[in-house]
């Protein structure tokens, strides 16, 4: 599965995207954001106020309680300041 | 229907009478451009807007059918740009097409209302001072909730 990510998330992290594999009891966008938090300490930090980034899967806005099944790509991204 | 994620910078007025050549019987064409500000007190030398483009258009995409079908659009048009800007260069137009002028304006309204906060654009503005991300507003969620 790819991972992109935005903005000041992106910039945190020190990257744009990448490919994981994840854990099989890794199965919504809550859970990732837990699963990524939980890898090092630049993601730790950067997720800290989990609850602020926005998600979508396959280009389309999901909830944090969404199952990513069936999810080839998932965005991750803060708040949006277009317009 | 016309939705458009772009680098490029565009022509407001051009895009504005392309629009109403299109439908000049129509009878009401509201346009509403959004451009970077600089103020004297708050200089900003460079707007730099990133962007997930695959998600913005679907959900301007979105967006423009729902206020189509609300207020009975004949047409309408959204374009954003994204990447880097200067002062005054516009970012965003859009343009709705109706029998009258009050659903003309207030679908241009609901779209730019919605657009702040559900369409995926981040601003960046570079300073004297540095640079910095723009913060999501608490206003700009107020103005979407008068539409539900």
């Amino acid at each position: 599965m790819k991972i992109l990510y935005f903005a000041w998330l992106r910039e945190r992290l020190n990257k744009g995207e990448e490919d994981v594999t994840l854990p099989p009891e890794v199965t919504t966008i809550a859970g990732l954001l837990d699963w990524l938090a939980g890898r090092d300490e630049a993601a730790a930090l950067a997720l800290e106020k989990r609850s602020l980034i926005k998600a979508a899967i396959n280009a389309k806005l999901v909830q944090h309680d969404t199952s990513l099944v069936g999810a080839h790509t998932v965005a991750l991204f803060p708040p949006m300041t277009g317009g | 229907m016309d939705i458009r994620v772009t680098q490029d910078p565009f022509d407001p007025g051009a895009e504005s009478n392309a629009f109403i050549a299109r439908g000049a019987a129509a009878g009401a064409a509201v346009t509403f451009t959004g451009l970077v500000r600089s103020l004297p007190d708050d200089p900003i030398l460079t707007l730099t807007l990133d962007c997930y483009p695959e998600l913005a258009i679907n959900q301007l995409t979105g967006l423009a059918a729902t206020a189509a079908a609300r207020f009975h659009l004949a047409d309408v048009t959204i374009i954003h740009r994204y990447g880097p800007m200067q002062p005054g260069e516009p970012i965003v137009q859009v343009m709705t097409l109706s029998a009258h002028r009050q659903p003309a304006f207030d679908a241009a309204q609901l779209i730019m209302d919605h657009l702040k906060t559900d369409a995926p654009f981040w601003k960046k503005e570079q300073t004297a001072q540095g640079e910095h991300w723009v913060e999501a507003k608490s206003a700009d969620d107020k103005a979407k909730a008068r539409w539900e």
